[in-house]
């Protein structure tokens, strides 16, 4: 498989690290967060697990700025992001994926893929009127979006329209937009729930592989068997608070966890 | 021979219209009910500064796409931040309010009296006098529009304003600061309607409030939705149909009164045909919903 250039990897010291300080958010009267604190490491992969209404995604809507928290603070390195646009978040290297897929899907996938490389000329007006330059930006962006749909293994299918892609492979062109806005933190919702377990390799082994690149992947999910296969970390979550956080051996064992969440 | 000219004329004012409101509500999934007002405040700007200061046609054309675009900005801010029906109603209110403007602000505007006398355009030592002279005006003018409108939706802010439509969450999850392209899309739209207004009220050289009525608003959204909203074609076929098709009753040796009202129940049983049977219009691929 053809290797994506990524940008050089600086060493894991000097990477801002995500970390969030006594986040809480309400939803008329259920506390969807309480106090959650977490620092998160510079790169590796951490799940965050725990039952249906624990806050997991609430948590990964706080964090990247699509939902302001009633109280509380996060950061990234030194930059306080708690009352910054999701927009701008984005921009700063943190990117997500949705639970419910979130895609052009009228669009060929290549095109979803463009659309999420930064720093686009043709995204000021000026330049789309008149075009100067624009034509080698695309042609880059245009090869750049290429790489990264084969790095996902979705290359052949780059013409197609996004909605005719099966679920599989709609997760794993988000997983390719993701990595298109040149994001260094991503946090994926459910990434492999709902999909056939050869595509669930697939994805685990992908995320292997972008943790091999210096990125800090962050994902919420069911699924104990992925979690046990590639995390470093594991955060529970039951109520909106954190309840555990830690390695998966050490944290998975837990006899209470393993009863009231694992099954 | 005049009178088809004319028509013509009318088909290529309607077809910037008509593009100009489809970046916004076709490209972008904003529905404005408040083109014609942009359209008005085109017409009424540069009216006002030929006939009170003399202000040639091509500065009161650039002067009067100017102040729709900065009125549109500044409209937009607070709309902008709205959803759905909510931007709907928003853009309905801005259309009431210009509306009123234009009928009430006597001093300025004349009120009802309109603006008379209007002088035919001058450009460049080309004095456009003929109905002939009008429609080439007015072809350059719709391919303008046309050259604006699909520079910006062939163009990566396309893209941007097609996930805007699809998905606004996604455009902002991938980094795209939506508002900005919102507001940027709704400016041009506007800017554009006020130029088809310019050249209206020099065309017709007078001016009065009902001809940017929320009706004519109306009239401009059927054009998008029959045509085909999205789509590179679709706004200029539906210009052309609603344009042409109410003119070619008056051969139908109807009394005028009749075909007046057979106007508006043509409008409305086409719309409720084309939502039913082919909502993504005439050549249109999408469709006018999200």
């Amino acid at each position: 498989m053809k290797q994506p250039e990524v940008r050089s990897q600086k060493s894991e010291e000097s990477q801002p690290m995500l970390r969030c300080e006594g986040l809480n958010k309400c939803f008329d009267g259920t506390r969807a967060l309480r106090d959650v604190r977490l620092a998160f490491p510079s790169s590796g992969i951490v799940a965050i697990i725990g039952p249906n209404g624990a806050g997991k995604t609430t948590l990964l809507n706080v964090l990247t700025g699509f939902l302001r928290p009633d109280t509380g603070r996060f950061f990234l390195g030194e930059w306080e992001l708690t009352r910054v646009a999701p927009h701008r978040i984005a921009r700063l290297g943190i990117a997500r994926t949705f639970q419910d897929l979130r895609l052009i899907t009228l669009v060929p996938v290549l095109e979803n893929v463009m659309l999420a490389r930064p720093n686009q000329m043709g995204e000021r007006l000026w330049h789309a009127l008149f075009r100067f330059g624009l034509a080698a930006q695309e042609a880059r962006n245009r090869e750049h979006a290429i790489r990264w749909l084969q790095f996902v293994g979705l290359d052949q299918q780059a013409h197609e329209p996004a909605g005719e892609l099966s679920y599989g492979q709609q997760k794993l062109l988000t997983l390719a937009c993701c990595l298109a806005a040149e994001a260094r933190i991503l946090l994926l919702d459910e990434p492999v729930a709902g999909v056939h377990p050869n595509m669930t390799e697939k994805i685990l082994g992908l995320l292997r592989e972008l943790r091999g690149m210096g990125k800090l992947v962050v994902f919420v999910e069911h699924d104990m068997t992925a979690v046990r296969q590639v995390a470093d970390q594991v955060v529970v979550m039951d109520e909106g608070r954190i309840i555990a956080h830690g390695q998966p051996k050490e944290v998975l064992e837990r006899p209470e966890i393993m009863e009231a969440y694992v099954g | 021979m005049d009178y088809v000219v004319h028509i013509l004329i009318l088909v290529a004012t309607y077809m910037v219209l008509a593009m100009s409101l489809d970046l916004l509500a076709g490209s972008t999934g904003l529905l404005s009910i408040s083109h014609a007002a942009f359209c008005g405040l085109g017409a009424y700007t540069s009216a006002l500064l030929a006939t009170c200061f003399g202000v040639p046609f091509f500065i009161g054309l650039l002067a009067g796409m100017a102040v729709a675009a900065l009125i549109s900005f500044i409209v937009s801010l607070p709309s902008l931040r709205l959803h759905d029906d909510y931007f709907v109603i928003a853009t309905f209110g801005f259309q009431m309010i210009l509306f009123s403007i234009f009928n009430n602000w006597i001093g300025l505007t004349r009120g009802p009296l309109g603006i008379p006398g209007i002088p035919q355009p001058i450009l460049f030592g080309w004095h456009v006098s003929s109905r002939l002279d009008f429609l080439i005006l007015g072809a350059a003018l719709a391919g303008f529009a046309y050259f604006v409108v699909h520079r910006i939706i062939s163009a990566p802010f396309g893209r941007v304003l097609h996930a805007i439509r699809e998905d606004e969450v996604f455009a902002k999850a991938l980094g795209k600061n939506t508002l900005y392209f919102k507001v940027t899309a709704f400016a041009v739209s506007a800017a554009l309607a006020a130029s088809a207004g310019s050249l209206y009220a020099h065309y017709i050289t007078y001016i009065d409030p009902t001809s940017f009525t929320v009706i004519e608003s109306i009239l401009i959204i059927s054009m998008v939705i029959i045509g085909g909203a999205g789509s590179t074609w679709g706004p200029l076929v539906g210009a052309a149909v609603l344009v042409v098709l109410p003119e070619a009753l008056r051969f139908v040796g109807l009394p005028s009164g009749v075909a007046a009202n057979l106007r508006q129940i043509i409008y409305g049983s086409l719309l409720v045909i084309m939502m039913m049977f082919r909502p993504c219009g005439l050549v249109g691929k999408y469709g006018f919903s999200k």
